[in-house]
């Protein structure tokens, strides 16, 4: 450090503060570009008011969801109605809020169930290497070979359909990119010089694995999980829409589709595939959003 | 090259015995006997021990995957439970020419439409046109497929009348390559929709990568035209990864199939594996995942050695 710059700072007590203190975190500097981003922004937004919507459905919702009104059977949107009413004539606007509690709940719990799997499994293959790498390894090769939807039929088919069922189906089967996404990063870090820092310590395996090398590889999973919330709700809708998923009364944007193969429907009510849809649509975008933002938010490679 | 080839068929064994392995796997898990469809339920216990005995229904689990695995390999899938009489292989054999039609069609479309997008997105980064092909493939990615399939019939098919609201071709009528067409167009175009939106970024991305590289910069400065330039030096290079995506996108093709072709009411395998499925029909159903596991190998093995034969920067 040369002299003229000791004087400036002496000169100026916020530049010493700026020197003395930490450098900006890598978070702090992720979290503004993030915000910087309009997209991830309305994003989120987005994702707050979806959420918003499933949470205080019960308040906002202008009908009970399950009430029928055999009287009024696929009425337009209307100011009683705004989105219409189902070939049961019940509310699409308040079953489209309850549907919403059910997209947010199997993908929530489905990405968080699949992400620890995956991360066990990638860690573990990544980590000790060799035979038990070759081994998970080839496991994942072979359920990734399976077109996801067969497998998540089959399941289906073999099990009571419903709720609990799909969020299980969901997470057996779709751990696999979280896998070889952690045991990539846990190969790519297995080697730093702090891991064997921590391995002279002499500190417990799954410490190392969970506490040292963990947190390192965390971007990268949470930006995949993000998406992987989106990928859900899709796969979600359409087994409903098959009759495989959620099933009626329960009302779930997928199923509330399932009734609009109705040719009555496509005749006479044509608006009524179009709200689901959109919310499904909204939904994911918003996701899809949030995770690419995510992703350049925490790329180090690009500023 | 040819080691290459034959180690990376070699590597497909394993996979394709676990696929066998998940497919028996699956199907044990459900309740209930298979014998429920045969054995009638007046029988008295003996008789019916001893039936079970004679087809080999009282075996260890292992032992019965090895007894169905010979059958397999002699290329028996077994018979359907629900049409008596016909084998699983017999009923596969006459859907899948439909949805390998409807998939073959359908990626034609997605890549004649996708690779020029991208291709031109790249060349012109950051206008407008590019911003505006970028939204659509996000909302494309976003879109599930069978919504739109289902707009399509609604508005397309049941409200305008321009297309038919489903199947392969008009009933009772001669065989026409236009009524086909007809038919076919709605629902490849919507099956190709996500994958179109995806191959359209990736392609973007590739092109962009390469139009950086130094001997691109060289085919410039040695004064080649714009076209010349993007199209010979760039396209080429630009597009072998598009290859593995290709690979990478065949699961959704096949999975995708599934649902489309419950919106269309097209007669491929993914209808009869839906009707399979709540038929409760074990063996179609077995026999249809095992099916669609090996579509998945095969295209992965095909994509893996076009790579080594158009990327001739890699050594094997």
């Amino acid at each position: 450090m040369n002299a003229k710059e000791i004087t400036v700072n002496q000169q100026d007590p916020e530049k010493v503060n700026n020197i003395t203190n930490k450098p900006e975190s890598l978070l702090k500097i992720g979290v503004e570009k993030f915000f910087k981003n309009k997209l991830s922004v309305l994003g989120g937004i987005t994702i707050i008011i979806v959420v918003g919507m499933a949470v205080f459905a019960p308040w906002i919702a202008p009908f009970d969801p399950a009430k029928q009104d055999l009287l009024n059977t696929l009425a337009p949107p209307s100011m009683e109605h705004f989105l219409g009413t189902d070939e049961l004539g019940r509310d699409v606007f308040s079953r489209l809020l309850y549907g919403a509690r059910v997209s947010l709940l199997v993908s929530f719990t489905a990405v968080i169930g699949m992400k620890t799997i995956g991360v066990v499994i990638g860690a573990s293959a990544g980590y000790f290497g060799k035979v038990v790498d070759s081994i998970l390894m080839r496991f994942v090769d072979v359920i990734i070979s399976f077109p996801q939807i067969f497998l998540l039929i089959t399941m289906l088919a073999v099990l009571e359909p419903g709720l609990k069922t799909l969020i299980i189906v969901f997470i057996l089967f779709s751990w696999t990119g979280t896998a070889r996404l952690v045991r990539g990063e846990f190969l790519s870090l297995r080697n730093r010089e702090f891991v064997l820092a921590a391995r002279t310590m002499g500190l417990k395996t799954s410490r190392i694995m969970f506490r040292h090398i963990l947190p390192n590889a965390m971007g990268p999973i949470i930006v995949s999980a993000t998406l992987s919330v989106g990928g859900v709700i899709l796969s979600e809708a359409g087994l409903s829409f098959l009759g495989l998923g959620i099933q009626p009364p329960t009302p779930s944007w997928g199923n509330m589709l399932q009734a609009a193969q109705d040719f009555n429907i496509m005749v006479n009510a044509w608006w009524y595939p179009i709200f689901p849809g959109l919310m499904i649509l909204i939904t994911v975008l918003a996701f899809n959003f949030v995770g690419d933002g995510l992703r350049d938010a925490f790329d180090p490679r690009d500023k | 090259m040819i080691t290459y080839i034959i180690r990376r068929c070699l590597l497909t064994i394993p996979v394709l015995v676990g696929i066998s392995m998940v497919s028996f796997g699956i199907v044990q898990l459900a309740p209930g006997e298979p014998t429920a469809l045969f054995i009638d339920p007046e029988i008295s216990a003996e008789d019916r021990e001893a039936y079970l005995e004679h087809y080999g229904l009282n075996d260890p689990i292992p032992v019965q995957y090895v007894k169905w695995m010979g059958q397999i390999l002699q290329g028996n899938l077994g018979y359907s439970l629900i049409n008596q009489g016909m084998t699983v292989q017999e009923m596969i054999l006459a859907r899948l020419p439909n949805t390998l039609l409807l998939m073959i069609v359908s990626a034609i479309i997605a890549f004649a439409i996708a690779i020029p997008i991208g291709v031109y997105s790249a060349t012109k980064p950051y206008t407008l046109k590019d911003y505006t092909f970028t939204t659509f493939s996000f909302l494309g990615v976003a879109t599930p497929n069978f919504w739109i399939g289902l707009l399509a019939v609604t508005f397309l098919s049941v409200q305008f009348g321009w297309f038919p609201t489903g199947g392969v071709a008009t009933l009772n009528e001669p065989f026409s390559i236009f009524d086909r067409l007809h038919h076919l167009i709605l629902p490849a175009v919507v099956l190709g929709t996500s994958d179109m939106a995806s191959l359209t970024r990736y392609s973007r991305t590739s092109m962009l990568d390469v139009l950086d590289q130094d001997y691109i910069r060289t085919a410039r400065a040695k004064g080649f035209k714009q076209g010349k330039v993007v199209y010979k030096h760039g396209l080429r290079n630009g597009l072998i990864p598009v290859i593995t995506m290709t690979g990478l996108m065949l699961p959704n093709f096949i999975g995708g199939s599934v649902i489309i072709e419950k919106v269309f009411n097209w007669p491929g395998i993914g209808l009869l594996f839906i009707d399979a499925t709540f038929q409760r029909d074990y063996p179609l159903i077995m026999g249809l995942v095992m099916v669609s596991a090996l579509l998945v190998v095969v295209g992965n093995l095909l994509a893996d050695i076009l790579y080594a034969i158009f990327d001739p920067r890699i050594e094997y």
